[in-house]
């Protein structure tokens, strides 16, 4: 699966438009992480356990994105975008939507 | 002398906190500003544009989403800096530089995935930030950022 978040492939021909497809995913980090945070919060710097709590929510995101393009028939997911919005406290969803399309 | 100190235990924690924040934070934001720039000239080469290309035929090899992102949280005593601008106004310098900090390092992490799978150059760069963690939901309180960048890596045939 080919994924940019350009209009079109660079290099590649569109041939087919399947409309939009999405994923999201719905976060919440575990109570480890909470407390190593909370201790962060005094000293600054990185939180690094959310930064990769975050990646591998998007990581899904875009994996479920991509099965359904892959369901449509489609080799290609072009103009991503990325939303992030926190739902309750603690939690944070995770939104990436595309165009799923054919390249030749 | 003990009962002195645990019956002002609050303060002490207070005046801890903020005596640890404010050299654990500009320890660490020195740090970090540090390898930034340094990572920033080692990776000056490769081109990062805002918008959308515009290829010729056979121009491009191939073409890949990349993207980066970082989590950062401010300390202690920059917090209360920023509680205290809020009653005068003007420039909270504490939060620029976090912020600045935290789009600079994911841009960074996001040419770093670029450049090790041989891409060429950067198209269509987008930035997002959000606030994330406890004190999300809550008005007047920037607990933690997350700043993200993302764009469409490029590999030219080169001959």
């Amino acid at each position: 699966m080919i994924m940019t978040n350009v209009g079109s492939v660079p290099g590649k021909k569109i041939v087919e438009h399947f409309g939009i497809v999405q994923g999201s995913t719905v976060r919440a980090k575990h109570f480890g992480r909470d407390m190593m945070a909370g201790l962060k919060n005094l000293v600054g710097g990185e939180l690094k356990g959310y930064t990769e709590l975050l990646q591998e929510s998007r990581q899904e995101a875009m994996d479920r994105m991509s099965e359904q393009a892959r369901l449509m028939g489609a080799n290609a997911v072009v103009n991503i975008r990325f939303a992030t919005s926190s739902v309750a406290q603690g939690a944070a969803e995770l939104f990436a939507y595309g165009t799923a399309v054919r390249v030749e | 002398m003990l009962e002195a100190v645990l019956g002002n235990l609050d303060i002490f924690l207070f005046l801890l906190f903020v005596v640890m924040g404010y050299s654990c934070g500009t320890i660490a934001e020195k740090r970090h500003y540090k390898s930034i720039l340094k990572r920033e000239k080692e990776l000056i080469k490769l081109m990062l544009v805002s918008a959308e290309g515009r290829f010729a035929d056979g121009a491009v090899n191939e073409s890949f989403l990349v993207s980066g992102s970082m989590v950062v949280s401010n300390d202690y005593f920059k917090r209360l800096l920023a509680i205290l601008r809020n009653f005068f106004g003007g420039r909270v310098k504490a939060y620029e530089s976090l912020i600045d900090r935290a789009r600079r390092e994911a841009m960074l992490r996001m040419k770093e995935e670029a450049a090790a799978r041989g891409a060429h150059m950067i198209v269509n760069l987008r930035l997002e930030t959000s606030t994330i963690g406890r004190s999300a939901n809550k008005k007047n309180r920037v607990g933690s950022i997350e700043a993200l960048a993302y764009g469409t890596a490029v590999v030219m045939n080169r001959p």
